[in-house]
């Protein structure tokens, strides 16, 4: 599916191979590299999977002092660097390129300080998502972002996606739950940025380096919070014969002066896998299916979930079910979480992910399925209602010649429809290389170059996490070491 | 109007209403650019909790205008008016953007750079750009919108800014502890804050603070009382009432104030009401570790008379202290410094915020990036020149 460009590695700097070995050997020892074949290959990919690039070398530091001296030594002799989590990215945010090494820390794993009265966790970024909170929780504290691979990806991928997950329209995505961060820059410097109080001094450079795919620098550690845990939460299920009920639906339950902790959206072909897959006991006979969550005590729950119940019950729905047990809310969401793994099952699928306000729920799904079946394709949609994230799962043959290429033809027109619709390109995987060249529908000229001098001041020569995020022909002059679109300092 | 001053290059004052005319550093300039102009709500959808506007909008217009659906803006925005000698009122949304200053919901809503969605904004060399967007997930590119909150206009203009609203809570409580030393009530303080319970404003007034109160059923307040907010939906705000009064038992019976009453009270801390403007006194921010506050305090106070308000569960203190020619700038920072934390200049004579670091100065290698970020913006420095930093 060689639809997206990669550019063509550096013969100069695959040339020096062995020289940069042995710098690298010297100075961090052999037993943190990488270097034969099959374990480099292991690095090829990210959850991205149609695009692989084995890279040079991979590197495992264990502290902040060895990514510095690694970075330092990269940066001496002009070597690119792929910054790498768990590789769950799905839009080839850490896709390696032949002529580039990949810094993985995921051997950075460890809780360095928990403190409840303020309310903070100080981890190494290699921890995974889910870790912080198992280690929080018998203390009744939570880490809120939960992206549906959190089992698996590290706090650094979080901070470089700026994750957000189902229970974000109450807690907020990554940006809002984290304090501080230790960083090294592609120089070697290592520098804090924010740390464990409420606000930053000066400029708020923390809000620049979440979300910024790597571009900026290497997370080593993070200081997020931590949230005291609700005394209970609750799912129930809403039916409906149509996305513009459950559309509409969702409009008056948030008019009613309700925020309830999480709102997802399935369609039908999205249900009938789900429920097939997790027996989550989701009606079958619906076209629309929402899952609303409450917290709060047992009364307030229960008052809560009434109110919703009623506001429902004004949009026709064909079945309203509460949650009656702990074992039922388990299944209720564990069906929605193993989406993903469920349709994957039983097709290929390209998972898109951009976001429209909420009022053009409807029309943007009537799009959505005009636009797959257009290409021949079909869609199930998943949808974190409350927020208008969308993400439609276009399915198709990777066996099939050419399915693969309208697939990704789809997805595209996908997520220019969503901004047309004054949404945007992603909501939470981040661009990557997947949706580089689509920044221009989204942002002018000016607007990227406003990004790519932030870009440039943390990053001169270009070498982090290079050829992602912008337009590759926009990049160029930059990448070759040429920063035109800086503006005289004076 | 940026850019033809940008290719003069001349040096632009960026003001709204003038609210924030004397906080800050006085900026260098040969021009004075009003955003006062740029007024109305562009954007206002109830349903999807969201609001744009343009950046010279006053704040109580927008407010007036939520408050009519049943809407808020969560973070509770400070206007420094009163406090600093400048006509209260007059903060514009911008200004609110501009200087990231959140009032007491901070602690459950956040700040108002986490309501931010988006923005438009002319930089130093006059160009138009927008970043973010109007919906809640976004993470297209950098995160430029954030990034530019609290950096006081000194690296864009903003034009148009969009953010989240919230509901307007439907009934509201405040419990008053009376009598608690510093110490006590911010570990009391602390302890609510560890529970569930979404206390969602926690403030502690030391005595000298408590008699500034002019709030009805507070003003005959002679000692220090601890207020927290609670708010939820009426059927349940008894049970979670209970649930904090039993958490806290060991700290005295306190006073209720119902819905009315604690709208009307926490409104005037969204003032600063009791630090009001003083020419013999300094006012100062100092953003800290809650469990710290107490002790920052206490050592401050060693080195001159000080009143204090204790904000977001004691993460944030307004610190009220004797004029003086550095404004105590050595003994604040430092007492903040070796605790964590650091220290704003908010109110002080020019003369004063002219010679001191009105912000904490930055560590090297984070003062390195900032001259970047500021170049990358503005590299010949025109906008609000001096305003943070005296060569910035």
């Amino acid at each position: 599916m060689p639809h997206i460009e990669l550019p063509e590695p550096d013969v100069g700097v695959l040339r020096r191979r062995p020289i940069l070995i042995e710098g690298l050997r010297n100075r961090v020892g052999a037993d943190l590299l990488i270097l034969d074949e099959d374990g480099r290959r292991a690095y090829e990919t990210d959850a991205f999977t149609a695009y692989r690039r084995i890279p040079m070398l991979v590197v495992l530091p264990r502290t902040t002092e060895e990514v510095s001296k690694i970075l330092k030594y990269c940066h001496e002799n002009d070597v690119k660097v792929i910054p790498r989590g768990a590789g769950t990215s799905l839009s080839g945010g850490a896709l390696p390129t032949e002529d580039a090494i990949v810094l993985c820390i995921s051997k950075m794993n460890r809780v360095l300080e928990i403190d409840y009265d303020n309310r903070f966790a100080r981890v190494e970024a290699g921890i995974t998502n889910l870790e912080i909170t198992s280690r929080v929780s018998a203390n009744g504290f939570f880490y809120a972002p939960d992206p549906s691979s959190q089992l698996a990806c590290t706090i650094a991928g979080n901070l470089g996606m700026n994750s957000g997950g189902a229970h974000c329209l109450k807690y907020g995505v990554t940006t809002h739950n984290v304090l501080g961060v230790k960083m090294v820059l592609i120089d070697g410097t290592i520098v804090e940025i924010g740390g464990t109080v409420l606000e930053r001094n000066g400029y708020d450079l923390l809000s620049l380096v979440i979300g910024s795919e790597g571009q900026l620098g290497v997370i080593t550690e993070a200081t997020v919070k931590i949230v005291p845990s609700p005394e209970g939460a609750r799912p129930m299920m809403i039916g409906f014969r149509s996305p513009e009920a459950a559309g509409s639906c969702v409009a008056a339950i948030i008019a009613a002066g309700i925020i309830p902790v999480a709102i997802e959206y399935m369609d039908h072909a999205a249900i009938e896998v789900c429920e097939a897959f997790a027996g989550a006991g989701y009606p079958l006979d619906v076209e629309a299916l929402l899952i609303v969550e409450v917290e709060g005590s047992e009364a307030e729950i229960g008052i809560l979930l009434g109110r919703i119940a009623e506001i429902a019950a004004k949009h026709d729905p064909k079945t309203v079910v509460i949650s009656a047990s702990a074992d039922q809310s388990a299944r209720i969401w564990a069906g929605r979480k193993a989406a993903f793994g469920a349709i994957g099952r039983i097709s290929d699928y390209l998972c898109m992910d951009g976001t429209i306000p909420l009022a053009q729920l409807p029309h943007a799904l009537t799009r959505i399925s005009q636009i797959c079946a257009e290409h021949d394709l079909k869609v199930a949609n998943i949808f974190h209602a409350g927020d208008g994230n969308l993400h439609p799962l276009v399915l198709y043959d990777a066996n099939k010649p050419g399915d693969a290429d309208r697939a990704e033809l789809a997805g595209e027109a996908i997520l220019k429809l969503c901004v047309e619709l004054g949404g945007c390109l992603t909501g939470e995987h981040g661009v990557g290389i997947e949706k580089r060249e689509l920044m221009s529908s989204q942002f002018s000229p000016v607007d990227l170059d406003v990004q790519m001098r932030i870009k440039s001041v943390f990053d001169p020569t270009w070498r982090l996490n290079p050829a992602k995020v912008f337009p590759l022909a926009a990049t160029e002059p930059m990448r070759a070491g040429r920063p035109a679109s800086m503006p005289e300092v004076a | 109007m940026v850019a033809k001053l940008a290719s003069q290059k001349r040096r632009m004052e960026v003001v709204g209403h003038g609210a924030l005319r004397n906080a800050g550093r006085v900026a260098r300039s040969d021009v004075v650019l009003s955003t006062a102009g740029l007024k109305g709500v562009t954007l206002y959808e109830p349903t999807e909790i969201v609001m744009s506007a343009r950046s010279g909008t006053p704040v109580y217009e927008i407010e007036a205008l939520l408050a009519a659906r049943g809407q808020m803006l969560a973070f509770e925005p400070v206007d420094l008016g009163p406090a600093t000698g400048a006509p209260g009122g007059a903060l514009s949304i911008g200004g609110v953007f501009a200087t990231n200053f959140s009032g007491a919901r901070r602690v459950t809503a956040g700040s108002a750079r986490d309501n931010l969605l988006g923005v438009r904004a002319v930089n130093g060399l006059g160009e138009l750009f927008k970043s973010g967007g109007r919906v809640m997930k976004n993470v297209t590119g950098l995160d430029v919108a954030r990034g530019l909150t609290g950096s006081w206009g000194t690296l864009a203009v903003m034009t148009e800014v969009t953010f989240k609203v919230a509901p307007l809570p439907q009934t509201m409580l405040t419990l008053a502890y009376t009598g608690l030393p510093d110490d006590l009530a911010l570990e009391a303080v602390t302890a609510v804050m560890r529970t569930p319970l979404e206390v969602s404003g926690a403030v502690h007034l030391p005595k000298a603070c408590a008699e500034r109160l002019k709030h009805p059923k507070l003003k005959d307040v002679d000692q220090p009382v601890t207020l927290l907010r609670l708010e939820t939906f009426s059927t349940s705000i008894d049970e979670r009432k209970e649930k904090l009064k039993a958490a806290l038992k060991v700290y005295g019976t306190p006073r209720e104030l119902d819905s009315e009453a604690t709208w009307s009270l926490w409104s005037e801390f969204r003032t600063l009401s009791v630090m009001p403007f003083s020419t013999e006194t300094s006012l100062w921010r100092i953003a800290c570790l809650p469990t710290k506050a107490a002790e920052i305090v206490a050592a401050i106070q060693k080195f001159m008379d000080v009143t204090a308000f204790y904000d977001w569960g004691g993460a944030l203190i307004w610190l009220e202290v004797p004029a003086a020619a550095d404004a105590g700038a050595a003994d604040v920072r430092r007492a903040v410094s070796v605790r964590g934390g650091h220290a704003t200049l908010i109110r002080a004579q020019p003369e004063v915020r002219a010679s001191v670091d009105v912000f904490e100065p930055l560590k090297p290698e984070i003062e390195r990036l900032t001259r970047g970020v500021k170049s990358a913006f503005d590299p010949d420095r025109l906008l609000n020149r001096g305003r943070m930093y005296a060569d910035l």
